[in-house]
């Protein structure tokens, strides 16, 4: 399989007047095409400072983030934050506006994501009339628009009510399947990781560092919802929880 | 409609017509009690004129000192320095919200500047511009600028971060975020600001015509006082209160069309 990215010994460090904090220390590990990665760590162990690194939001300290090539990342937030005033279509197609791609191929593709995805009649809708479930597939769709190689998600599905977690989580798995996107995903919930990722790396807490790295073998490899109920589920579950609770 | 829904929508207006009925009551019974209060000389009619002799007033201002003329002055002055006022400190709110430095540079001289009386600049502004009107809209534009630039900053302020970490995912430009999200998240705040800026502006152009006037109704009221008239300075403060209760129905009128 062809690598994506490239991660290694990746160091942040934080300053502020009073002191320096240690966010990331020492993380190397690679995204291989068509791959799902989660990560999981203890909250505000420096995850999202990951993310933000890898985007260019936020610089690194020591180390060095390779990517194969010119590759395009997405980047889902943990909030669906739409533009109240703009219509939910405008609203998707804000990344294509902001970054000037607005063209008439790029519009087709996603009002096609729109109707593929049971979004259609909701495209001139305003945001406040969609659920948080419709809104987070939004997000997403306003993310792929800019046909991302890479996509990466800061606990997409944390705002949802645990019911629609699953639903949404299940639509978004097939969504990113179908669309052929490799994902690296930060989340706490270690069955959501467990059952949509392909590997699942797990942090310390601040500062972070890896503490183990799941290649997740299923007897067979179905939807996240279906994948809960595989026979390894809960060995896994199990080992990853006893990683996180190592330190309590 | 359900029976319910008719009781509840009775309810609705029985309620507005007691409002109203009391707003008006008390207006109507504030105007008979100082009418009856002055005409048996239980308060000095001399000092605190009565309505009967307001309408007379206005109507002999009316009449002999082109009433309407010192209104239009007040209002076109109130016109200018508020559209000026909306405008500069639309600018300036950008400029401070854009530069975090400067913000942090200028902060301890617009505190001053905010807790400074204004009027105490009045005489520096009058030897400045001259004893014009140009004078007053300095004086109405020091009092509503600080108001506005500091609502339409605290609207920039408030607007949700994750919005704007959303146009940072986009490596969206500092133009891009003012143009398409700062401005019109900030829309609503904008408009709102604008019925507080109406308020401070009729403030700051009779304090503005209090000292240089030579028409207006700031001007009258000051007039009156010198030579002792003060039927013509209640005149002019009923009328004050009447044009600053209208500006603030048209303001409203104005934010309800603009936020529909």
């Amino acid at each position: 399989m062809n690598k994506l990215l490239s991660i290694k010994n990746l160091n942040k460090v934080y300053y502020n007047k009073q002191e320096e904090t240690e966010a990331i220390k020492d993380i190397s590990f690679d995204l291989y095409e068509g791959e799902f990665v989660s990560i999981v760590g203890p909250s505000g162990c420096g995850k999202s400072t990951l993310l933000n690194i890898l985007t260019n939001m936020d610089s690194l300290t020591k180390g060095t983030v390779e990517f194969n090539g010119d590759l395009k990342l997405g980047y889902m937030l943990q909030s669906d934050s739409m533009l109240s005033w703009k219509k939910v279509i405008d609203n998707a197609l804000l990344g294509l506006e902001i970054k000037k791609e607005k063209t008439e191929e790029n519009i087709n593709y996603v009002e096609y994501l729109f109707k593929k995805y049971g979004l259609a009649e909701f495209m001139d809708k305003r945001p406040f009339e969609l659920s948080g479930g419709m809104r987070q597939r939004v997000a997403l769709i306003r993310t792929l628009a800019l046909k991302p190689d890479i996509l990466i998600l800061d606990e997409p599905f944390s705002k949802l009510d645990y019911q629609s977690r699953l639903k949404v989580s299940d639509d978004v798995y097939k969504i990113i399947k179908k669309e052929k996107v490799s994902a690296l995903m930060v989340t706490h919930d270690l069955a959501e990781a467990i059952s949509i990722s392909d590997r699942v790396i797990v942090l310390s807490d601040r500062p972070c560092e890896i503490k183990n790295i799941y290649k997740i073998k299923r007897e067979k490899d179905g939807s996240p919802i279906e994948n809960r109920k595989d026979k390894n589920f809960a060995y896994y579950y199990d080992l990853i929880w006893k990683d996180l609770a190592y330190h309590e | 409609m359900s029976k319910e829904h008719k009781e509840y929508l009775k309810k609705y207006k029985r309620e507005k017509i007691i409002v109203i009925f009391f707003q008006i009551f008390i207006l109507v019974g504030f105007l008979v009690l100082w009418e009856v209060l002055s005409k048996y000389e239980i308060i000095n009619p001399f000092i605190f004129s009565s309505p009967s002799r307001i309408l007379t007033t206005i109507k002999n201002l009316y009449l002999n000192y082109d009433l309407i003329c010192h209104i239009l002055t007040t209002l076109y002055e109130t016109l200018i320095a508020f559209i000026l006022g909306i405008t500069l400190s639309f600018i300036i709110a950008i400029i401070l919200y854009e530069f975090k430095t400067l913000n942090k540079i200028v902060d301890p001289y617009l505190t001053m500047l905010n807790s400074l009386p204004k009027v105490a600049l009045g005489p520096l502004i009058i030897i400045i511009s001259g004893a014009n009107t140009k004078s007053i809209i300095v004086m109405a534009l020091l009092i509503n600028l600080i108001v506005g630039i500091m609502s339409i900053y605290n609207g920039f302020n408030n607007i949700d971060k994750d919005l704007i970490k959303l146009f940072k995912t986009f490596n969206a430009s500092r133009l891009d975020i003012l143009l398409k999200l700062t401005i019109p998240a900030s829309y609503k705040t904008i408009i709102s600001s604008l019925k507080l800026n109406i308020s401070m502006t009729l403030i700051g152009v009779i304090m503005g015509e209090f000292l240089v006037s030579k028409s207006g109704i700031g001007y009258l009221i000051i007039y009156g006082t010198q030579v002792f008239n003060l039927d013509m300075v209640m005149s002019g403060i009923v009328l004050l209160v009447i044009i600053s209760f209208v500006l603030y129905k048209i303001i409203t009128y104005i934010e309800k069309k603009l936020l529909k």
